[in-house]
């Protein structure tokens, strides 16, 4: 084993090697390093041809024509292009735009600049569970609403959203509906044919492909508009400027033929892994998973341990790259926004780790990481006031704390 | 983040852990911060006939640096009278850790850990 073992695939995957090579075709004098604009040489019409290729593919996980791709350099971009660039198109007809309180900062802050241009947002709960009910949606919806934007699964608790129950809602009230498929592409089947989606953020980092690129479906049929955020050569149907990243976009391609190829058997793998590290915890009290258990992505497990702050148990976890809803390292000392809007306390927020499992995690490391995680919440109890209350039969909820 | 050495020993090797019976007259007891806010300070203090701090114990809930500061606080105080513990100021623990400015935080509640406990005993002994 090598240490520390890799357990945040939600952060970020590691590049697939069979990617790698493919990307390292595009970048040298004796490969294909063309500008794919160019239209007036060899060069130019081979890197072009590595750009649409990859397109395809692209749009094959999707199920998509590939004309309803267009390449970003992330979901970060995507996510902006989509929700301003269809917020600023449809603003002759109203200024209202709906998306939930867990979303992703880039949605999240996408919208707050919307505000400042006087749009309104309305930001709905999730249930307990995670999910934003497509009730919640339908009852939200209002004559001037032009934007729904909802993640399909999202990053910290790995939730799927109905958004085929969502999507059917958004088309009958004829509201553009945007997806952040960051966390789900290559995760859950996707198909565009049958989901009433008409625009959808994608990346690469997150399931093996480079950082760096990423894609926004705009949907054709019904033809979905949006106004460019980047001006400057028109590239992308006049979408988003900037000349194209023929090895990224090569990279993103490969990631996702793969992912097309290998997602149901490797989902299974994964998901028994996770099985196993959950089964590792089930004799131990006060331990809670966040989020529905049954409606999320195999790899995502986000696990509380009552009594024990984040912070110090990951710091027990040297060995383990895992993260924590706590924010005790950030100068805000807030915990996660997403553990709490979904109603946990602030307690159970400061005491969740987020482990997040992939392509390359093996049995061996998760049960090394049963072993460690086991032994480092017991010493952190034993070391914990709260603890030695909880065992008293204190109610802590009755404590007076003093807040600081 | 990374952490100093001291904070490091501390966390791994926390010193005088433990839990004193809070109905003994001579044992003060100073429980400050909030599960809320991540961090919760026991800390506790045996006092003899002559003022002094016999033993102390901690349990802390919180991040490694809030450990390492209550962990650090019960070496420093036994020996004292209670007159000197209450001169330990955040800042000598935040020193002697290399606390960083976000942690100075945990150093500001071992020392309202350390008064709170003190004002508990006193105010026990006049009772």
């Amino acid at each position: 084993m090598q240490f520390p073992i890799y357990l945040d695939y939600s952060a970020t995957t590691p590049v697939d090697p069979r990617v790698a090579a493919k990307m390292s075709e595009c970048l040298t004098l004796e490969s294909n390093f063309g500008n794919p604009a160019s239209r007036s040489h060899m060069f130019g019409w081979k890197a072009e041809e590595a750009v649409e290729n990859a397109r395809r593919q692209v749009a094959d996980l999707l199920n998509c024509d590939p004309r309803e791709i267009v390449w970003t350099s992330g979901a970060t971009e995507a996510d902006n292009l989509a929700i301003k660039g269809a917020a600023h198109f449809y603003v002759k007809k109203g200024k209202h735009i709906i998306t939930s309180k867990i979303e992703h900062k880039a949605v999240l802050d996408s919208c707050r600049q919307l505000e400042r241009e006087g749009y309104e947002v309305t930001y709905l709960d999730p249930a307990e569970s995670g999910l934003v009910s497509p009730e919640s949606v339908a009852a939200a919806i209002r004559p001037d609403t032009t934007l729904v934007s909802l993640m399909h699964v999202n990053n910290e608790i790995g939730v799927i959203n109905d958004i085929a129950a969502i999507g059917k809602i958004t088309r009958e009230h004829n509201v553009i509906f945007h997806v952040d498929a960051a966390q789900s592409a290559g995760k859950i089947d996707i198909d565009m044919e049958t989901m009433q989606v008409d625009l959808m953020s994608l990346t690469a980092h997150k399931i093996y492909g480079p950082k760096g690129i990423g894609a926004l479906y705009v949907r054709r049929k019904p033809r979905v508009r949006i106004e460019p955020q980047i001006h400057g050569g028109g590239h992308e149907r006049g979408m988003r400027s900037g000349t194209l990243a023929t090895h990224q976009i090569v990279g993103m391609g490969e990631a996702f033929r793969i992912a097309k190829e290998e997602m149901h058997s490797e989902n299974a793998r994964v998901l028994a892994l996770r099985n196993r590290l959950l089964d590792g915890f089930k004799d131990m009290e006060e331990v809670f998973v966040n989020g529905d258990v049954d409606h999320r992505v195999a790899g995502n497990l986000n696990i509380s341990f009552n009594f024990v702050e984040g912070e110090s148990l990951m710091m027990a976890l040297r060995d383990l790259a895992v993260s924590s809803g706590s924010a005790c390292t950030s100068a805000s000392l807030e915990p996660s926004y997403v553990l709490r809007a979904i109603g946990l306390n602030d307690e159970l927020a400061h005491s969740s780790l987020r482990i997040s499992i992939g392509r390359f995690t093996t049995e061996e490391e998760i049960d090394f990481s049963i072993g460690k995680i086991r032994e480092a919440v017991a010493k952190l109890r034993e070391l914990s006031p709260l603890w030695d209350m909880y065992q008293d039969g204190v109610d802590l909820n009755q404590v007076k704390w003093a807040a600081h | 983040m990374a952490y100093s050495d001291k904070v490091l020993d501390h966390y791994e090797n926390p010193r005088n852990v433990g839990k004193m019976d809070d109905d003994d007259v001579n044992v003060g007891t100073g429980m400050v911060g909030a599960p809320a806010c991540g961090d919760v300070m026991r800390l506790q203090i045996r006092v003899n006939d002559n003022g002094i701090i016999e033993d102390a114990k901690f349990k802390t809930y919180g991040c490694g640096s809030a450990i390492a500061s209550s962990s650090l606080l019960t070496e420093w105080v036994k020996g004292r009278s209670l007159d000197e513990a209450t001169l330990i100021k955040n800042k000598d623990i935040a020193d002697e850790l290399g606390l960083p400015p976000v942690k100075i935080h945990c150093s500001v509640l071992a020392e309202d850990a350390i008064k709170a406990a003190i004002e508990d005993v006193k105010q026990k002994r006049k009772g």
